[in-house]
């Protein structure tokens, strides 16, 4: 992941300059919490040592829109908050990517009321929607890297038809291979 | 711990022997109320221009000392099963600490306009006891805000959970769960916005 592994000598480097701001702009995402409910408790465990966003460059939460360029949302939105995340959108400087955790911010999940937000995406752009109730730590390292590989590919990620961004296309397999049940129970002596 | 072989016996008898409904009314002889209980949970149901003096007595009252409200709830009984004798319903979820015991006091009110909007029903007016209680304060704005109930003489009768312009009272049955297009109608923040 760092830039050492583009080295080939020990001594000179030579790169374009959009390279070296991309590599430099998404090993250092500063992320913005916008956790409201749940899944907050997920984001915090994938900040914290077992999973170790540390190792991805986005360990820095910053509370102040003004610092942060990542604004995970993560957790229902009411009406009523509605106004503050975009108010926080508004107020981080770009470049800025967004992404929407949870089923709930991205589709307003099982909270089908008058008073959840549908989904975060109909009022302010998000980039990447991570799925999930909550999403594993894993799932939302996961859609990190998506953001990452957005940096790299100068900030765009892919155009629909429309021209209008897409999010991107991220089907993960599970990482564990389910096993028939029930499970036997051997006991060792 | 039910008997199943006697079928015919009332598995929940309607027992009215709680002290509070005797002591109650005696001290009011010439006003009217009713009572039911369910599983040891005393209710009485007090006319609403009463209420304010009955739950004084039951605050003060050296019987009855009941020193907390521990809850002021709404309840829409549209399309309810039973014959309920208003529409709205506002229970007094009471507590005496001293005694350990719970008792509720409800409060029927039936509006006089029709429920789908947020106009000022003067049917729809009931005391506040924040005089009494000041921790009402709260669930009673609860209370207006989810039913459109109000309370006189409230210190700050606002919305507490729903913002300020909202269109309707959300827990009134007649009300749609999903809304009738508030979630949908916000300002769209795009990217060139900022
Ligand atoms: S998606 Fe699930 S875990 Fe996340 S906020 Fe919604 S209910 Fe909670």
């Amino acid at each position: 992941m760092g830039i050492e592994a583009a080295l080939t000598s020990d001594t000179i480097l030579t790169t374009s300059l959009q390279r070296v701001i991309n590599w430099s702009r998404r090993s250092s995402l500063w992320p913005l919490p916008f956790a409201t409910a749940c899944c907050g408790i997920e984001l915090m465990a994938t900040a914290s040592s077992r999973y170790d966003l540390a190792r991805f460059g986005a360990e820095v939460m910053r509370f102040s829109p003004r610092q942060s360029d990542l604004l995970i949302v993560a957790g229902r939105i009411s009406i009523k908050t509605l106004p503050v995340l975009q108010r926080l959108y508004e107020q981080m400087t770009e470049p800025k990517w967004v992404i929407s955790m949870g089923a709930c911010a991205s589709t307003g999940g099982v909270f089908d009321t008058y008073a959840t937000v549908q989904g975060c995406d109909q009022f302010i752009p998000v980039d990447v929607y991570v799925p999930g109730c909550p999403p594993r730590p894993e799932m939302l390292i996961e859609g990190v890297m998506a953001i990452q590989r957005i940096i790299d590919e100068d900030n765009i990620p892919p155009k629909g038809p429309d021209g209008r961004r897409i999010p991107l296309g991220i089907a993960l397999q599970p990482n564990h291979a389910p096993r028939p049940q029930p499970v036997g129970v051997t006991v060792s002596r | 711990m039910t008997d199943s072989s006697d079928k015919t016996a009332n598995p929940n008898p309607v027992n009215l022997d709680h002290p509070t409904f005797a002591r109650v009314k005696e001290a009011f002889r010439d006003h009217q109320f009713s009572a039911t209980e369910f599983r040891g949970q005393s209710t009485l149901i007090v006319q609403p221009d009463d209420l304010l003096e009955v739950m004084r007595f039951m605050r003060d009252d050296e019987q009855c000392q009941y020193n907390f409200l521990s809850d002021v709830i709404g309840v829409d009984y549209e399309g309810y099963e039973a014959d309920m004798p208003g529409r709205f319903a506002v229970i007094y979820n009471l507590c005496a600490y001293g005694r350990d015991d719970r008792f509720f006091v409800k409060v029927f009110l039936s509006p006089s306009l029709p429920t789908d909007g947020i106009e000022e029903d003067p049917a729809l007016w009931v005391e506040s006891v924040t005089s009494l209680w000041p921790g009402a304060e709260w669930t009673e704005r609860e209370v207006f805000d989810m039913f459109g109930i109000r309370f006189r003489n409230h210190p700050d009768l606002r919305r507490i959970l729903t913002w300020g312009e909202f269109p309707a009272h959300p827990l009134r049955k007649d009300y749609p769960l999903r809304g009738r297009g508030e979630r949908e109608q916000y300002r769209v923040v795009d990217r060139t916005s900022s």
